[in-house]
């Protein structure tokens, strides 16, 4: 176990699988010479030289297709798209191609692609740089889309992306390369489509991945040890698939649920989140399911507009407190603890 | 000859690189004396002065791409090309291919007609209700698909659109697997599955009919990055209609190729008409040849009307692409129907129509062949007859191949096998087993 940044676990991780396995080459903008716009790929051109790592033209359709292409043939490219936002330049490769070919031909042709792609707001970065459209790709049978928050789970999960015969949408978080946390020295893939209960609790299951996975940690260990209030946190990890037994079996036991997530509310994950519970969790809530978003805006430049527009740890926590408010309202006899929470807001 | 009577529109004009580099250069390719190019709708270049040139001094008797010493006159709709033509060699890399046998040349009339006929047959299956959805034909395009096609070696890849099902057949897929996907049948060479837009067959080497217009290219421009990877040797051909011109990936991909050096030939058939669309309304540069320049990549036109002449360009083009530099193709021909089955092709004219039914590719290249003495209308007869038993063979297959099992609806959206994968019909609940919970005692802690 060593602790590292989730930055140097994915630099550390795409240099194992292109040692183990010499069918792994990347591509993207600005990945060689300029070692990556976030320096992921920081000395794999000097070590691997440029038929591995290739410098393409800012081309997301081309080189994207490129590299679906390259995967019909048994290559296991990873394409590092500079954001997610540049992603929908490749749109038509990844949904009419990387993620129609195994199937439309009926099984005859595997498509093992890995999509790396940064999500994230909060940077002033304005309207088309701070979006976070994941879901697009969710959306779509075929693909699979993983989120790690986490140093660990970057490594695990993409080395599963890397090892599995599907396309994968590998999402990171500008947010989150800096953050550091204890990495197992063994290269074990984790399985794509399994959530982790990250702190078991009873009282309300809070929900997010990616940077919100760290903001519902971080709010449930807060609530614990200043209003004892016991949070369980789930990070959904995969968001195609989605892990809907571990989020059902979750609000069974806790009977109310938050929902947190970066994208926008109208029609995003947490409305699948939520739609899951009622369809498995329904006569067991206390409480409607409440989700937390981005407001639905084109994302400002301007820092207090963006930071409004972003959710925040104190959006976070009316959530829970609302949520469990209504808890109390519908039980009655719920303890004290939950009506003072309610008051307390 | 019947076809020297007939107009040319394609034209003789070959360019050189703006900065006199050598790696941009062709110009028209045909086949000595065996023109038997379609004329008179609409063209890129008038035709009338072009085609005494060219029947004069054929450009490419051996199959060469040509050159021209000019500089590229722009090539402006309505404008007739006074660039000379040169008999130099573009690419003296790729060996001048050997003409074909009389085997050969029979065997090329008796593919063009099992691409008519069975595209007859197809035509005829859907107004039955037997074909579903879409269904773009070969038809007039015979020559081209078989030209193409017996250049590839059986180890090369072809991706291609979704008016495909002669290339199907000329990658040697069997007629009666590939009317089977046109019935949507588990015998369908993709399982029923992909239907007329989307057939595959990696045995083949078929990588894919693509519906979605300029799909293709970049995923070829890969599978020949994977080739340049691991040092195989084949090449891969990407086949588009004109309209794909147009459109981004066509642009991204002929940049990335170029620049990467990969083995990938891009043929542009061109029919004239993106659906209803002719290609002056949809490209700025209607010779659409020409755009290999920009990518500094060699680039011709041939007649497509002329299965050896296609043959002849298509493998110097595919042997350019095996030295590791791509290529550009246009292949000039015409659609005898409608975009596809249902379309009645209104926006041609009387005239056009007649045209076309008169001018006949299928039937000048037996007049040629007749004329050269390579066969006689007793063998015509007797190919007739055996085309037409395959393609009522191929009917009686797909007829009697029975549909995929609905058990089989969630066997191919993953390659591998992955926890919490949806798998439910439409009316189906997420949890239909939702236990209730325990209401004997308070449900909260």
């Amino acid at each position: 176990m060593s602790i590292m940044t989730y930055r140097q676990a994915l630099h550390d991780t795409l240099r194992a699988e292109m040692l183990r396995d010499d069918s792994v080459l990347l591509m993207g903008e600005e990945i060689g010479v300029f070692e990556g716009s976030y320096k992921i790929t920081a000395g794999l051109l000097g070590e691997f030289g440029p038929k591995r790592v290739r410098d393409t033209p800012i081309a997301e359709e081309g080189f994207t297709g490129a590299a679906v292409g390259a995967a019909m043939l048994g290559l296991r490219p990873v394409v590092e798209i500079m954001t997610i936002n540049f992603s929908l330049l490749a749109l038509d490769q990844i949904v009419n191609h990387a993620a129609k070919i195994y199937g439309m031909f009926g099984g005859q042709c595997k498509v093992p692609l890995v999509i790396r792609t940064p999500g994230g707001g909060g940077q002033q970065l304005g309207a088309t740089h701070s979006q976070n459209i994941e879901l697009y790709y969710a959306f779509v049978p075929g693909m699979k889309v993983v989120a790690p928050s986490t140093p660990a789970d970057a490594k695990a999960l993409l080395l599963a992306a890397i090892r599995d015969d599907d396309p994968v949408l590998f999402l990171e978080n500008l947010a989150l390369y800096n953050t550091k946390g204890d990495v197992p020295d063994e290269n074990i893939p984790a399985q794509i489509g399994k959530a982790a209960i990250t702190r078991p609790g009873r009282d309300l299951t809070l929900i997010g991945y990616s940077r919100m996975a760290h903001v519902a940690a971080e709010v449930a260990q807060q609530l614990a040890s200043t209003e004892g209030i016991d949070i369980e946190v789930i990070d959904l990890r995969s968001l195609r698939p989605l892990d809907r037994e571990t989020i059902v079996e979750s609000v069974r036991k806790t009977h109310a649920a938050v929902v947190l997530e970066d994208d926008w509310l109208t029609y995003g994950i947490g409305a699948e989140v939520a739609a899951t519970i009622s369809d498995g969790a329904f006569d067991y809530l206390d409480a409607p399911v409440r989700r937390v978003a981005m407001a639905e805006v084109p994302m400002p430049y301007a820092k207090p507009l963006e930071t409004a527009a972003l959710p925040s740890r104190y959006d976070v926590i009316t959530a829970i407190r609302q949520t469990l408010a209504a808890v109390g309202y519908r039980t009655g006899a719920s303890a004290a603890r939950v009506s003072t929470v309610g008051a307390s807001q | 000859m019947a076809s020297q009577a007939r107009q040319r529109r394609t034209p003789a004009a070959g360019s050189k690189a703006a900065d006199g580099d050598d790696v941009s250069v062709a110009a028209d390719v045909t086949a000595a004396g065996n023109s038997t190019s379609p004329s008179g709708a609409p063209s890129s270049t008038p035709a009338g002065d072009n085609s005494k040139k060219q029947t004069d001094g054929p450009v490419t008797a051996n199959g060469h791409a040509s050159t021209s010493g000019e500089p590229a006159d722009g090539g402006a709709p309505g404008q007739a090309s006074d660039s000379k033509t040169s008999k130099a060699s573009a690419d003296e890399r790729a060996a001048a291919p050997a003409a074909p046998s009389a085997r050969q040349l029979t065997q090329y009339y008796r593919d063009m007609l099992l691409v008519r006929r069975f595209e007859e047959r197809a035509a005829r299956a859907y107004t039955e209700a037997l074909i579903g959805g879409y269904c773009h034909l070969n038809l007039g395009e015979e020559a081209a698909v078989i030209g193409l096609m017996a250049a590839l070696k059986p180890t090369d890849y072809l991706f291609t659109n979704y008016r495909e099902h002669g290339y199907a057949l000329m990658r040697g897929i069997d007629p009666n697997k590939v009317m089977a996907e046109l019935y949507g049948r588990v015998d369908g060479v993709s399982k029923g599955w992909g239907g007329s837009m989307h057939m595959f067959d990696i045995t083949h080497r078929l990588l894919g009919g693509y519906g979605i217009v300029g799909g293709q290219l970049p995923l070829a421009t890969g599978a020949a990055l994977a080739i340049d990877y691991r040092e195989t040797g084949d090449v891969v051909m990407c086949t588009m209609g004109d309209g794909t011109a147009a459109i981004g990936a066509f642009h991204e991909s002929l940049n990335i190729a170029a620049l990467w050096n990969l083995p990938v030939v891009f043929v542009v058939i061109n029919n004239h008409l993106g659906m209803g669309t002719t290609v002056e309304h949809s490209s700025a540069e209607p010779e659409l040849w020409k755009r290999g320049a920009a990518y500094r990549m060699a680039a011709a036109r041939v007649d497509g009307w002329d299965p050896v002449a296609v043959y002849q360009a298509a493998t110097v083009a595919i042997e350019t692409a095996r030295s590791g530099r791509p290529y550009l193709l246009e292949v000039i021909t015409e659609r005898l129907k409608g975009h596809s089955v249902v379309d009645p092709a209104k926006y041609r004219s009387a005239e056009e129509n007649e045209r076309l039914k008169a001018a006949d590719p299928l039937h000048l290249y037996a007049e040629k062949l007749i004329a050269d003495e390579i066969f006689d209308e007793l063998d015509i007869a007797e190919i007739e007859r055996e085309v037409a038993a395959t393609v009522a063979d191929a009917a009686a297959f797909a007829a009697n191949s029975p549909s995929p099992s609905v058990e089989t609806l969630f066997d191919y959206t993953y390659a591998s096998p992955v926890p919490n994968d949806s798998r439910r019909l439409p009316g189906q609940a997420l949890f239909p087993q939702a236990p209730l919970p325990d209401t004997s005692g308070s449900v909260t802690p």
